[in-house]
């Protein structure tokens, strides 16, 4: 369909969504699709509501398709999927604190988000005031004469984002952990609606500031898919430098991190360097040192110039020369491999049910990549390896790691070498016509980011649902804990690095 | 593992000049600190870092204060795992409604004479989540802060001209 052209006098409806169109199914249709993911056949991406329906994204096995399916729901409740396929239940909990809409006969109906200290019920929608100064939280028990609780957080021993784990102990070992979230919940999606593209992509570039750059390039994406805007290939190039910068930075600090975790300061130290100086560059090339909204709908908007290619070139190379004598250190370095090899092990049944992105994923077998597998550009003309393992524990971790930022060093070498001349930014115009849907799946360094959008015909944000690959990637931690000794979640957490402000939006 | 400590032994120092505090800061400071505990604390000084609801960007790049390159602690300060060691909360994010309340046991848990630094846009006014149902805002409207450390997020020299000024005025 051509949305440029003046023509066409009414507005198509539904909406339709682009790339993927969106599907209207009544209830025994939501819960074919509930059914489907339940046997494997379907992998769920997001499951988001809105005020008066329920929308569901999920890749089809066969072929890496994804489908948005819609269940207009007018009483306020829709068929639970997350009874049938637990993955979907903390996201079906976000849906009931935020907008209200009951999952039917779901497995879990605590608050997820919610602490009720908002002083409102369902913000988003139709909210309800209320009085209440914060609600109780029953945690999920775990019984037996030597168990005892350890309660842990919000407020973290280190400098890293609040949330709060309640470990039930049997001695040293780990019996259940359970997670509770929504200490950093800023109310992003309230934000979003009616909010103008510039300030929503503003918003989008701050949901979890690690993956600013994937945030801003999957939000762009969408609206681009909404409005049929043509980036200009230099801009995709441009884009997919920042976005695998990011990457590489983000890698080598968390690898550093997880080694500092096992007591191995050294190789924190030497990936610390890496990271700074990635981090420099990126702000002698772009201007912010996190690259943050240096991504804009249309295009990026800032160029490189010539000499900074020659910089860029300079330190991949000694990124080159550095890396495999980290991967040295960190592999003969035998106390170290003690504490990784065998611990918090993710089955690669459970990172295959719960669509598990990322290196949470790759390290359990599920080798999920949106750059390969949705194919944006530039990434089809690139050549790059992902990474894969099987051992599903955090020296699998931390090895699938590596591999990324060795594809990510011969990804930005094709970019510096390849990069076409030409506009950064495609100019457009906000053309005041109609409703546009539009969504995007992009691969930040944590995984795949999901965004879909709908902007209405005065050019303003009606809804906007981001989801961070964390999701998909919290619940996995819980399971990759039991049977480990408390002391080795530090190294467990790390090694997963999921993002708190990303997941509670 | 044996190239990198005799690189180590070889090599100068990756580690870098202190930046020159910055003057506002200073001015902001003389109100706040009081004499005493000029001569309690010296220059020897423990942070708490308290993230409270934000995006992770400020707390990457305080994390950097560590590296190799600004190595925070030659100037005598540290960061601490618990409120009750500490001298000076670094405050981030537009302080969530679901982490006030965390935020002001952390306050109350740490030793007087205590100070507060609110770093980065969202903890000085609330940034872009100024007008949202779930965020308070400002640090400022929960515990009282002593100093702001703007930018989004605010680079490590940035924070390190804030930190060092904040010392100095101290000492």
């Amino acid at each position: 369909m051509n949305f440029a052209s003046k023509q066409i006098p009414a507005q198509p409806s539904p909406p339709t969504c682009l790339p993927w169109p969106r599907e209207i199914v009544d209830r025994a249709g939501w819960l074919a699709f509930a059914e489907s993911l339940a046997r494997g056949e379907r992998e769920l991406l997001s499951l988001w509501g809105e005020s008066s329906s329920v929308h569901m994204a999920v890749l089809e096995e066969r072929e890496p398709r994804l489908r948005i399916v819609t269940l207009d729901c007018p009483k306020g409740s829709f068929p639970s999927v997350g009874r049938l396929h637990p993955p979907a239940s903390r996201l079906e909990r976000a849906i009931r604190d935020l907008y209200g809409l009951r999952a039917e006969n779901a497995p879990d109906e605590r608050p997820w988000l919610d602490h009720g200290r908002w002083g409102v019920r369902h913000p988003c929608n139709d909210p309800e005031k209320i009085d209440s100064a914060s609600d109780s939280y029953a945690f999920l028990p775990a019984e037996g004469e030597p168990l005892h609780q350890i309660p842990v957080g919000p407020v973290h021993a280190g400098i890293i984002e609040p949330g709060h784990f309640r470990f039930s102990a049997n001695g040293e070992t780990v019996v259940r952990l359970e997670e509770r979230f929504g200490f950093v919940h800023k109310g992003v999606d309230q934000l979003m609606a009616g909010a103008s593209i510039e300030r929503a992509a503003r918003l989008a570039a701050r949901v979890s500031g690690d993956s600013t750059v994937a945030y801003s390039l999957a939000f762009s994406q969408a609206i681009e898919a909404a409005f049929d805007v043509n980036v200009p290939p230099r801009a995709t190039y441009l884009r997919a430098l920042m976005a695998e910068l990011e990457r590489l930075a983000n890698h080598f600090g968390d690898i550093g991190a997880i080694c500092n975790d096992a007591a191995f300061a050294l190789m924190h130290a030497q990936c610390g360097i890496v990271r700074e100086r990635i981090l420099r560059k990126a702000a002698s090339c772009f201007g912010h040192r996190l690259m943050m909204d240096r991504i804009a709908p249309g295009g990026v908007v800032v160029d490189l110039e010539q000499e900074n290619v020659a910089a860029l070139f300079t330190l991949i190379e000694w990124i080159e020369l550095m890396t495999p004598r980290l991967i040295a250190l960190f592999g003969d370095t035998t106390s170290l491999q003690d504490r990784t090899v065998g611990t918090g092990v993710v089955s690669e049944a459970l990172a295959k049910q719960y669509a598990c992105g990322g290196y949470v994923g790759r390290a359990s077998g599920r080798t999920f990549d949106a750059r390969k597998a949705i194919g944006y550009a530039p990434y089809p003309q690139l050549t790059f390896e992902i990474g894969a393992a099987k051992g599903g524990d955090v020296d699998a971790r931390v090895w699938v790691r590596f591999d990324e930022i060795r594809a990510s060093l011969r990804i930005v070498r094709q970019i510096l070498d390849e990069a076409p001349e030409g506009p950064i930014i495609a100019a457009w115009t906000l053309p005041e016509d109609w409703t546009r849907e539009g969504a995007a799946l992009v691969e930040g360094f944590r995984g795949d980011i999901f965004v879909w959008l709908r902007i209405r015909a005065d050019g303003v944000v009606q809804r906007c649902h981001l989801r961070d690959p964390s999701w998909f990637q919290w619940p996995l931690l819980e399971a990759a804990i039991k049977d480990n000794i408390v002391a080795d979640f530090p190294l467990c957490n790390k090694s997963f690095n999921c993002s708190y402000s990303g997941h509670d939006l | 593992m044996q190239k990198f400590l005799l690189q180590g032994l070889l090599r100068r120092a990756l580690t870098e000049q202190a930046p020159i505090p910055n003057p506002t800061s200073i001015a902001e400071l003389g109100y706040t600190l009081g004499r005493t505990a000029r001569q309690k604390l010296g220059r020897s000084l423990s942070i708490r870092e308290v993230d409270a609801g934000s995006c992770n960007g400020c707390e990457l790049e305080i994390h950097a204060l560590n590296n190799a390159y600004y190595d925070l602690e030659r100037f005598g300060m540290r960061f601490v795992a618990s409120p009750r060691h500490a001298d000076v909360l670094l405050v981030t994010g537009p302080v969530t409604k679901n982490m006030r309340e965390a935020l002001e046991r952390t306050y109350a848990a740490t030793p007087d004479p205590k100070w507060v630094i609110a770093v980065g846009d969202c903890a000085f006014d609330g940034g872009v989540y100024c007008e949202s149902y779930a965020c308070v805002g400002a640090v400022a409207k929960v515990v009282p802060v002593d100093l702001h450390i703007r930018g989004c997020p605010p680079d490590p020299t940035t924070l390190l001209k804030g930190l060092i000024a904040f010392v100095e005025t101290m000492s």
